[in-house]
């Protein structure tokens, strides 16, 4: 247990580290001396006596001109843009306040709704416990996070149940182009909507939600194995039930315990299908609901 | 010195150089700690140490609760150590109490010293130290189980914190104590450690030693540090690790 098991990468600087070669994984602790070689350091770090430590866990990054650390845990820091879905935590007479599983609550305007909502009225459009896919706008130096309701696949969401996985296992779970979640919206029926903060909105019969969950669960347990898309294909094909099942229509009742709507999740179509391209590139995976 | 005489105290040392558990002055007690034990938390820890069973849990940074105590330029926060009713042979009065309330006390200022706060203001990290089972040592275990699970919590700091007590037992100065030692002995002095820099950023001290004793007792404390840190980091890595290819189902 004395010694670190990655050649090169011990903490107190007896040994020059070399430089991570491209692809290679190199996993860093808080407090570990990082190979600097003319470059920054970035995210993740922080330089004390002219040498450059991790300041988190993570993986080691060396994209000149930074040096960084990609992390693997840790709440959802909010960037930009980013398409994520949040629960109402209050209500307020002007805007709401949303968990989007970041360091601090987002406040909603009323004005960056769909919605017109006059002052006072915010209660009859969102309550507590309500759920919604939102968009960052800006980020100020204080924290304090602007998201909008107004856009493109963005609203309330209906139905349906909401699993949280870890933000750092969002770009798994969407996969290269949208792979693995049309691989999973295809072969399970249900229709899956990934927030960046790492909350993923189900819909679908029960059973559908249910295998869908137990899939994202083993994708955020095994994140760094390659070919987990075609494991996850073979094991969804494997254990699809009773034979000729298909996609199948979704019953009318979807209802789950965070989403007090009882409306069918298949009328939110747009709302996933536009979340998905934001979480990386993906290509519309379809309608996978109803055939 | 030495002063072995009253009826019930047992020979904590002896004459070879050992201990009632067999170790010698410099040695552990043996360490097992698992990151991310927890799935509720963002970041946790369980360590075993000894006949020590310490979980902790860390959440955040998140809202600041209650609302008074936040920082518009940083992160405060807020730790909690707490020992179950069920830790020690007599049990134990439930709640807050001076010694705890100090504990969380020191332990929450060793963090904030390794901590970047600056990066998250006006939030809040909570660190929820629960002790299972005590059998001395319990704050230090408490920092270790803490530092990993702030770690596994993805929290910006400046290093690991491992920590250990130093004791005077026998007119010796001893690594680790343990209950007996603890109790019967002539001084406890728990400490962490920052690696990176060599600081100390927890320091306490019961009983009496002399100038060179502390002196010893220091280095002592320092050398157990940064063998517990390499098993602090070990837990990490296993929990983290970048595994190959493996079966398994899926």
């Amino acid at each position: 247990m004395s010694r670190g098991n990655r050649p090169g990468r011990r903490r107190r600087g007896r040994e020059a580290s070399s430089p991570p070669s491209a692809g290679e994984r190199i996993l860093v602790l808080p407090g570990e001396e990082l190979p600097v070689r003319d470059l920054r350091p970035g995210h993740g770090t922080y330089r004390t006596g002219g040498k450059v430590y991790a300041s988190i866990l993570g993986l080691l990054s060396a994209r000149p001109p930074f040096v960084q650390v990609i992390p693997l845990s840790g709440r959802y820091i909010p960037r930009p843009n980013d398409v994520v879905i949040g629960t109402v935590t209050d209500v307020q007479t002007t805007f709401w306040l949303l968990d989007i599983g970041a360091p601090r609550w987002a406040p909603l305007h009323m004005t960056g709704t769909p919605w017109k909502v006059d002052v006072g009225e915010t209660g009859r459009y969102l309550r507590v416990g309500d759920s919604v896919v939102v968009q960052v706008e800006n980020l100020d130096a204080t924290g304090r996070i602007g998201v909008t309701m107004v856009g493109e696949g963005l609203g309330k969401l209906e139905g349906g149940s909401i699993i949280h996985i870890s933000p750092a296992r969002v770009p798994r779970v969407v996969g290269r182009s949208g792979s693995m979640i049309q691989t999973i919206t295809r072969l399970t029926g249900a229709q899956v909507a990934v927030g960046q903060n790492g909350r993923v909105w189900i819909g679908g019969s029960p059973e559908a939600i249910h295998r869908v969950s137990e899939v994202l669960r083993t994708i955020e347990e095994n994140g760094q194995r390659p070919g987990l898309t075609e494991r996850i294909e073979s094991y969804l094909l494997t254990t699809m039930p009773t034979g000729e099942q298909g996609p199948e229509p979704l019953p009318a009742e979807t209802a789950h315990r965070d989403a007090p709507g009882t409306q069918p999740a298949s009328t939110d179509n747009d709302g996933d299908g536009d979340l998905e391209d934001e979480a990386d590139d993906a290509a519309e995976p379809g309608a996978p609901g109803d055939h | 010195m030495g002063s072995v005489g009253a009826k019930e105290v047992p020979v904590l040392l002896s004459a070879d150089g050992r201990r009632i558990d067999g170790r010698r002055l410099d040695e552990l007690r043996p360490i097992r700690i698992q990151a991310g034990a927890l799935h509720q938390a963002d970041g946790s820890a369980f360590v075993e140490w000894g006949a020590n069973k310490v979980m902790a849990a860390v959440y955040g940074p998140r809202e600041v609760h209650p609302r008074h105590l936040q920082q518009n330029n940083k992160a405060v926060i807020q730790c909690r150590y707490n020992m179950a009713a069920f830790s020690v042979d007599e049990r134990k009065r439930p709640g807050l109490d001076r010694r705890s309330q100090e504990i969380s006390k020191v332990i929450g200022e060793a963090f904030e010293s390794v901590v970047f706060a600056e990066e998250f203001p006006r939030t809040s990290i909570d660190v929820y130290i629960e002790v299972l089972q005590a059998n001395a040592g319990t704050r230090c275990a408490g920092v270790v189980a803490a530092s990993v699970a702030l770690a596994d919590a993805g929290i910006p700091m400046v290093d690991l914190l491992p920590s250990v007590a130093v004791g005077k037992i026998g007119g010796a100065i001893a690594l680790d104590l343990k209950k007996e030692e603890d109790n019967f002995g002539e001084a406890d002095l728990p400490m962490a450690l920052v690696p990176q820099s060599g600081r100390l950023v927890l320091l306490q001290m019961e009983g009496h030693m002399t100038e060179a004793e502390l002196a010893q007792a220091l280095d002592l404390g320092v050398k157990g540090c940064r063998s517990i840190h390499e098993t602090m980091k070990q837990a990490l890595r296993d929990r983290y690790a970048v595994a190959p290819l493996a079966g398994g189902s899926a």
